[in-house]
């Protein structure tokens, strides 16, 4: 029975296992389904999904392979994109009254059909116009829309107008690909761990096990046994961009942060701050304080090589900010010419360290993608989303 | 077959009352993922109690091993007593305690058994459990005794998603996301804790509630305990409904972190 719908799934990216779909033909033979499509698309979900990150990508399948079971219109990731605009200005500037009168008179089937054929024609973002599906205009799609009368596609509700919601994938924003917040960013850092019980400390943990069998070992003559304590032997060095272009990602950083921070379960952590690249300084501070910073090559003979480097930045400057001597030159004429030197250097003195990148790469441009390939050359550069830092944290426990 | 329906103190949506059920008829465990104040925990008691069984909780910690929830053996209690000549020491059985999931195996009739926030434990603790939940039963070494389930249990599982779950766990449950309730819900959820609330106040409550969730820049959103406690601080204050929205009086009810107040003071100035 619909045996494809199983590996329409797989072929999908879902782990869907045997043992779960014969869940499914058990379930379906006592009827659970209630005989109806809807009682069967839940029944799927949950014997056959085992996370919410994975419900849209479920929804997609469900839809594809049953889409002659008309259900909701399928709306493209692309145009979902452009929707999802909270940040566009909420205004009424541009309420046309002409054009308001004219949507009033529309019927819900005129505005279906139109948006159909929009979203054949439609080939790029627009906020604020009356004609196409975009936000914050007075046509009759898209969304925070100002038309009295509508279809809504995607974003928050904001004007309660639209009288049909389009392709509400309700599960979009769970899914991991997306960026991350605080709490996600922790329990990927909870990787980072590295017991040893060779640390160099006496033993002071009261070891049950053996006390006990060394006990009964000499007949009952109490033996006392200690060991020594298991610790997380990792030690942290963030270093963060601050400033320029990297304010746009400051949210996101500062979740970074505030996750690497709470985690207390580094044996050590430093958090330095740097602008575009790493010089001969480093601050403790993201204002960036030359009194309130130390040099870089005190960082580098301070700390040992067993430290793991966490590097964020969106790696985009302007190449001679990264590679011309003006900007980085050490006093020493041995030393560190320019930026990428300096990166060359904490690379060479630790061997676990990445570089997490909240943006990703300029795909047009060779201006700004130069010094990103180039950084990626020196460092592995994992995009800051929870997936890349867990492959990032994989990457700085491999040996 | 007994089936749930939702209880008298507890308003469940149509697709919970469906998992449930799934869950019962194919004696699989239910796990349970959701916003934190979505009435996860609630769920295995409002269960309990309309199908007139007993609830045993294990309640996870982050030192809790798979062991503890099985059976404990005293070794200290049963040396000590054999230093000071106790009585019965050779009888092994007097040391060994169950845990909860003992105990709701041995059982007499049919329990529920919860299993709240599995994903505090180690990384590793669902898989030790794996065999425990499928075959429901486990073996005692120190008395040779195998402890079966009487009657299967109704097991439910709880998770705030802090640590991901292993496939092999994941396999053998039934899945459900409990999705933030809408207003309808939410205002279904409000009279039943609180059955002669001002239908005015319910409305403005539900509308500044809302708004205020809706705004991206909130970091800690307000969750159902935190509109229950508001609406009671509402009630013990007086507040006139008209002043609800405009005001929202008693803010630190609902937003717990000062960066929230000050972004939504922003946003509504």
């Amino acid at each position: 029975m619909f045996g494809d719908f199983l590996y329409l799934l797989r072929r999908n990216g879902l782990k869907v296992s045997l043992t779960e779909w014969m869940s499914l033909m058990e379930a379906m033979d006592k009827g659970l389904h209630g005989s109806s499509f809807t009682g069967f698309y839940y029944l799927c979900r949950c014997l056959l999904v085992k996370s919410e990150a994975d419900f849209d990508r479920f929804d997609r399948c469900f839809l594809e392979y049953f889409k002659d079971v008309p259900l909701e219109q399928e709306v493209s990731q692309e145009l979902m994109d452009w929707l999802n605009r909270p940040d566009v200005l909420n205004d009424y500037a541009n309420w046309d009254e002409e054009q308001a009168l004219k949507n009033m008179g529309l019927s819900e089937e005129e505005i279906e059909r139109m948006l159909k054929e929009r979203m054949q024609e439609q080939n790029e973002e627009h906020n604020g116009g009356s004609y196409w599906v975009g936000t914050h205009g007075m046509s009759t799609f898209g969304n925070s829309g100002l038309s009295p009368k509508g279809i809504r596609v995607g974003g928050e509700s904001r004007y309660h107008r639209a009288f049909r919601v389009a392709g509400e994938r309700k599960f979009r924003d769970f899914r991991r690909d997306n960026t991350l917040d605080t709490r996600q960013f922790q329990v990927a850092l909870r990787r980072l761990r590295q017991y040893s019980g060779l640390v160099d400390l006496p033993p002071t943990e009261f070891d049950v096990d053996n006390t006990i069998q060394d006990t009964a070992d000499s007949g009952g003559m109490l033996k006392v046994r200690y060991k020594r304590p298991r610790e997380n032997t990792v030690k942290v060095l963030l270093l963060m961009d601050s400033g320029g272009s990297m304010d746009y990602y400051s949210q996101l950083c500062s979740a970074l942060f505030q996750a690497v921070s709470k985690s207390g379960h580094f044996k050590d952590l430093k958090v330095f701050y740097f602008h575009n690249c790493v010089y001969t300084r480093l601050y403790n501070t993201p204002h960036l304080m030359s009194r309130d910073s130390v040099t870089t090559q005190w960082v580098l003979s301070n700390l040992p090589g067993d430290w793991k480097v966490i590097l964020v930045g969106d790696a985009q400057m302007a190449p001679y900010e990264l590679l011309g001597g003006y900007y980085g030159r050490s006093g020493d004429p041995d030393g560190p010419q320019c930026g990428l030197d300096w990166l060359q250097r904490i690379r060479e003195r630790y061997k676990s360290s990445i570089w997490l990148n909240p943006s990703s790469r300029p795909d047009w441009g060779q201006y700004w993608s130069q010094t990103y390939d180039t950084i990626a050359t020196v460092f592995p550069m994992f995009p800051l989303t929870v997936e890349g830092l867990e492959e990032g944290m994989k990457k700085l426990l491999a040996r | 077959m007994d089936e749930f329906r939702g209880s008298q103190n507890y308003v469940a949506d149509p697709e919970l009352l469906r998992a449930v059920n799934i869950a019962m008829v194919l004696q699989k465990p239910l796990l349970i993922k959701g916003e934190p104040g979505t009435g996860k925990t609630m769920l295995a008691e409002a269960i309990a109690q309309a199908l007139n069984k007993k609830l045993i909780i294990w309640n996870i910690k982050s030192t809790t091993k798979a062991q503890d929830g099985l059976y404990v053996y005293d070794v200290v209690q049963r040396l000590y007593d054999s230093q000071f000549g106790g009585q019965g020491v050779d009888d092994i059985a007097k040391y060994v305690k169950l845990g909860k999931l003992g105990e709701a195996f041995t059982a007499d009739e049919q329990v529920i058994l919860l299993i709240d926030e599995i994903d505090k434990a180690d990384l590793e603790f669902p898989n030790d459990l794996l065999w425990e939940l499928d075959r429901m039963e486990f073996h005692i070494p120190e008395t040779k005794e195998t402890i079966t389930a009487k009657h299967r249990p109704v097991v439910i599982i709880t998770s705030n998603a802090e640590k991901e779950l292993p496939d092999a766990f994941l396999r053998r449950c039934v899945f459900h996301y409990i999705e933030f309730p809408d207003k309808e819900l939410m205002a279904d959820i409000v009279r039943v804790h609180f059955p002669d609330l001002d239908e005015k106040l319910l409305t403005q409550v539900l509308e500044a509630f809302y708004k205020i969730r809706q705004l991206p820049q909130i970091k800690k959103k307000p969750s159902t305990s935190e509109i229950i406690d508001w609406i009671r601080a509402l009630q013990h204050g007086g507040v006139d409904p008209k002043r609800v929205v405009k005001e929202v009086p008693y803010l630190g009810v609902l937003l717990k972190k000062n960066e929230d107040m000050d972004a939504l003071r922003r946003a509504w100035r």
